[in-house]
């Protein structure tokens, strides 16, 4: 396909605009493009190149990195499953087999008549509602044979996905167990008004007091990271919203968005007039696409309000205000750094630290980068105080926490608790009756067996991010692992040698142990490849790799050991087979044309 | 020696000068730290991962980390060098080095680290990944079989040759180098011989065309001289 | 009370074996010169060009130059795991596939199509073939991808003195080391 150069104009002059030529919006920019386009060809990269004076490869490189956008067509119709485990156990693997044979199409295929194409992705983050797909990044929910063979007539008979029924789009909250932040009302601008009343030292004196700590995984205390930034050399400052919730069986911040929108804003607001920033820019998951037009409408709203803009509340020289980035399918970017690159419009690869955000940050400025409960819960450190919120959770994990439950129960949500609660609590609200193992934090977190059960979710024991899958006594831990290995592979961003090339080793080894191949050889390998990737990688994704592996290795030791051979060794690849090709241009199918069993 | 700008590795006190990683004032002060994508005069970008030290107990990159007073390095390690051996494995299968067919052969950093290291076998299952030769310059060829993802040629070619030839593009292990051109082929560009980009290549991905095994076994730079021996040419090579 | 003693004056039993490789390997072992006689002191042979030993009887050490490449090279290197002791891998075809691995990205279909019917100045018009000729695997693979190798030499060849070394480091109970001159993946 190619376009003459009036219609490339046409279709890219527009957004180009819209983003006034600037090249820190090259995401944005390709993202628009191919919602235009259905993906983005050779011609429109030459031509954005030109138009953002970018080298061709700085636009291709972006294309490449990002697992959402296509440089070859895809179909008209994306449809990606989502394949977390929870997915997994959901039956996600039938319902995919189920629509590649309606349409006749293998995995990643696109059809004949560029239709519809057929692949998986990385959790999507409905796992309380799995299993689940996107189509062309709007998410279907609940899917089950019906539902599939629903979608495959609508997209056989071409109907434009703004009039399939709605009901294929609910996304539930399924929020189950409510406390501080999810029961508190807050009027619009309270938490602002305030923040204000306090002014910045003293929003920030509050936030001590708090000793509130990041929700995002790492913990790291806010106000320290909020004083750092307000007081690192420079006048321009940003605060970033990591919006890019890829954990696997995380949920809480799409939750937060759909029906807390304000608090996340207003929590924006009050980081941004405590540091002194005018600018706050949210990085949106790909995945949460469907939610853009309803958050830009509310930052409207509040720009009405004002909520955002100029001398907000009439507070003379209080500007600031909040964009909203998309991402394109990648969990690296929830990395804090390699989310800055993003959204600079650049693949997402973490930066070398130090320097940190809060001196060099977005564009190289102090920039405070928060998680999306965290600044949710900022409004209520500002509408309550300090002292209040440290009274809540335990000593060093003050508050709350949001934990997004998924897997073997029978109510899957959202659940809020204070800190310090016990797993074994928490398994009894959600109705994990047969739980032997829960995976606290996410693929990158800790698996922890049912003998830990009494142990408690804060930063001084089990630290999380919010994600919790429960598995039942019947899952296998070794498959469990696999899935999560998978996954890192597929998210690894290549840049350091031991993730890179790590990954796909640990996942070539799972994959033999699977094949009914492994020895004890490969046992000891995957304990080695663990100690190497998690001391020696770049980041967090590449030293928490190996984490599934060698959680379970540990503590669901015989899912290895059963698949083990009684040997010293055996080859990854099926010999017989390695004779194949030679067999078949030889036309021979003797004894000896064959490497029997019996080696 | 002024206390207040020295640091400590294995136990031996090195100088340095503001500004300098671990790995740079390792390295001046004839101490070796084993590193690959690290070339004097460009930014160091940390991502092949050999240079790993232990810091106040934490594994860091020496290529990466600013040298403070009194800090404790520790380099010279089996620990260490066993994980900078795996490194080194991992490099050797994910790509396909044949070295008895290959013209940087005792010129290769990878090769001579290897040998450092006692490297004496790739230890992992080979990738075979079918990878690109390209012979379209009239000067030069890239042969990505050898490439090992380092980007020394990517800054070269953007910070000193101001030529933007190459760039870093895929993700994770389909990452690879591509060329800025409209046909992907070195041949379109305006890469040459004398650009900087052409010399930074730690490995044979980036050679001259018609100037093969120039120099005799036994005369190579790294025939009878350990890498770890020569911390001078390392630090005296100017990107 | 145990004190540590000689080890026993019994000869270590060899057997060395070419899969698919050029016989450099076996041309370097030759290469050590006069000091052949100082090693036949320490190791006799067992299956081995050297000897013409048609197969292999239990070995302290069987020596395998060349990757695998064809069914036969499968036999011959199980034949070899399953008989001795200790397994050692000699030179970069052994090692790490070595030059019979750049055929790796093609299809060996090809290969043979290519060799026997394209290829200039052939006038063969069919690919050998007889259940005497062992199949070609689909890609050739370093020896510790189909089984469990203990030593590494790598080199192509490696030197008479690395191998040398290496079998009087074996011989006398020490962990076979080469230090740097020795160690050349050419």
């Amino acid at each position: 396909m190619s376009l003459d150069n009036s219609s490339a104009r046409e279709v890219l002059e527009p957004i180009l605009e819209r983003y006034s030529r600037n090249p820190h919006y090259l995401m944005q920019i390709l993202r628009e493009t191919q919602e235009h386009l259905d993906f983005i060809p050779q011609w429109a990269v030459d031509y954005l190149a030109e138009a953002l004076a970018l080298a061709r490869t700085q636009v291709q490189s972006v294309i490449d990195f990002y697992a959402f956008f296509y440089s070859s067509p895809r179909g008209k119709y994306r449809v990606l499953f989502s394949d977390n485990v929870t997915d997994r156990m959901q039956g996600n693997t039938a319902l995919l087999s189920r629509m590649l044979s309606k349409f006749g199409l293998t995995q990643g295929q696109v059809s004949g008549d560029g239709l519809v194409s057929i692949d998986t992705t990385s959790c999507t983050g409905m796992c309380d509602q799995g299993p689940a797909l996107l189509v062309n990044n709007y998410p279907v929910t609940r899917l089950s044979s019906q539902r599939i063979d629903q979608i495959c007539e609508l997209i056989k008979k071409q109907t434009p996905l703004k009039e399939w029924p709605t009901e294929l789009f609910l996304v539930e909250d399924n929020i189950r167990c409510k406390d501080v932040l999810l029961s508190t009302e807050m009027v619009n601008g309270q938490a602002l008004k305030r923040a204000v009343e306090l002014g910045p030292e003293g929003m920030l004196a509050e936030m001590k007091t708090s000793n509130f700590r990041g929700r995002g995984g790492a913990g790291f205390t806010t106000a320290v990271k909020w004083e750092a930034c307000k007081n690192a050399p420079g006048e321009t400052r940003y605060v970033v919203c990591n919006a890019d919730e890829g954990e696997p069986g995380t949920f809480k911040d799409r939750v937060l968005l759909s029906s807390f929108p304000e608090r996340v804003f207003e929590g924006m607001t009050i980081a941004g007039y405590t540091i002194g920033a005018a600018k706050g820019l949210v990085y949106l998951r790909a995945e949460y696409r469907y939610m853009l037009e309803q958050l830009q409408a509310i930052l409207e709203a509040r720009r009405k309000a004002n909520l955002l803009g100029k001398d907000i509340l009439g507070q003379k020289g209080f500007d600031f205000d909040i964009e909203i980035h998309m991402g394109a399918g990648a969990y690296i970017c929830g990395e804090e750094t390699a989310l800055l690159e993003s959204l600079e419009g650049k693949p997402g690869r973490p930066r070398i630290r130090p320097p940190f955000p809060v001196t060099y940050g977005y564009l190289g400025k102090p920039t405070v980068v928060n998680n999306v409960e965290t600044l949710a819960k900022a409004t209520l450190i500002a509408q309550n105080g300090g002292a209040w919120y440290r009274g809540l959770g335990t000593k060093l994990s003050t508050g709350t926490k949001l934990l997004s439950i998924s897997g073997d129960c029978t109510r899957p949500g959202i659940y809020e608790y204070p800190f310090g609660v016990r797993i074994a609590k928490i398994l009894e609200d959600c109705g994990a009756h047969d739980a032997v193992a829960v995976q606290v934090g996410g693929a990158a977190g800790t698996c922890i067996a049912r003998h830990e059960f009494g142990r408690k979710i804060a930063f001084e024991d089990v630290s999380t991010s919010g994600s919790l899958m429960v598995f039942g006594n019947n899952r296998d831990m070794f498959e469990v692992a696999r899935n999560f290995a998978h996954f890192f592979k597929h998210e690894s961003c290549g840049f350091c040698t031991p993730c890179r090339v790590g990954t796909t080793l640990m996942c070539n080894i799972l994959d033999k142990i699977a094949e009914g191949k492994g020895t004890i050889y490969e046992m000891n390998e995957l304990s080695h490849l663990y100690q190497l990737l998690s001391t020696v990688s770049h980041c967090g994704l590449g030293q928490s790799a190996g984490r599934p592996v060698n959680d379970t290795l540990q503590k669901f030791r015989p899912s290895y050991d059963r698949r083990l051979k009684q040997k010293d060794f055996e080859p990854a690849f099926d010999l017989d087979a390695a004779l194949a090709p030679a067999r078949e241009i030889m036309e021979r199918d003797d004894i000896d044309a064959h490497l029997g069993a019996d080696l | 020696m002024n206390s207040e700008n020295t640091f400590i590795i294995d136990g031996t006190p090195i100088p340095f000068e503001p500004d300098q990683t671990v790995l740079q004032a390792a390295l001046k002060a004839g101490v070796f730290i084993p590193h690959l994508c690290f070339y004097p005069g460009l930014k160091p970008n940390g991502n092949c991962k050999l240079c790993t030290v232990v810091i106040n107990g934490r594994h860091t990159s020496a290529c990466t980390t600013l040298a403070r007073s009194g800090i404790e390095v520790e380099n010279n390690t089996p620990a260490l060098h066993d994980k900078r051996r795996l490194l080194l494995q991992m490099l050797f299968v994910e790509g396909n080095h044949f070295c008895p067919g290959c013209e940087k052969s005792g010129n290769c950093q990878l090769q001579a680290l290897a040998y450092d290291l006692e490297m004496m076998t790739p230890h992992f299952n080979h990738f075979f990944q079918n990878r690109k030769v390209d012979v379209s310059h009239p000067e030069a060829f890239l042969d990505m079989n050898r490439c090992v993802a380092c980007g020394l040629c990517v800054q070269a070619s953007s910070e000193i040759d101001k030529k933007n030839v190459f760039a870093l593009s895929g993700r994770g292990i389909a990452s690879h180098v591509v060329i800025n051109t409209p046909s992907g082929k070195l041949g379109d560009s305006d890469f040459a011989l004398s650009d900087k980009a052409a010399s930074v290549c730690p490995v044979g991905a980036i050679l001259p065309k018609r100037r093969g095994f120039a120099v005799p076994i036994g005369q190579r730079l790294y025939d009878d001289l350990p890498i770890s021996s020569q911390t001078e040419f390392l630090t005296t090579r100017e990107a | 009370m145990l004190s540590p003693q000689e080890p026993p004056k019994r000869k270590l039993r060899v057997a060395t074996t070419s899969l698919s490789g050029c016989f450099g390997c076996h041309m370097s072992l030759l290469d050590m010169d006069e000091r052949l006689l100082d090693l036949i002191e320490l190791v006799e042979f067992d299956r081995s060009p050297v000897t013409d030993i048609k197969h292999c009887g239990p070995c302290d050490i069987g020596i395998i130059e060349g990757c695998v490449c064809n069914s036969e090279n499968v036999h011959v290197l199980h034949e070899f795991r399953n008989s001795c002791r200790t397994l050692i891998a000699l030179g970069a075809c052994a090692v790490n596939g070595g030059l019979p691995a750049l055929r790796n990205d093609l299809d060996v279909r090809e290969i043979l199509r290519e060799a026997y019917f394209e290829q200039q100045g052939v006038v063969s018009s069919t690919i050998p073939n007889d259940v005497e000729l062992p199949l070609l695997l689909d890609k050739a693979r370093p020896i510790n991808e189909i089984v469990r190798v203990d030593y590494f030499i790598p080199g192509c060849p490696p030197s008479g003195d690395a191998i040398f070394k290496f079998l009087t480091d074996f011989a006398s109970g020490r962990t076979p080391r080469l230090d740097y001159p020795l160690i050349r993946f050419d």
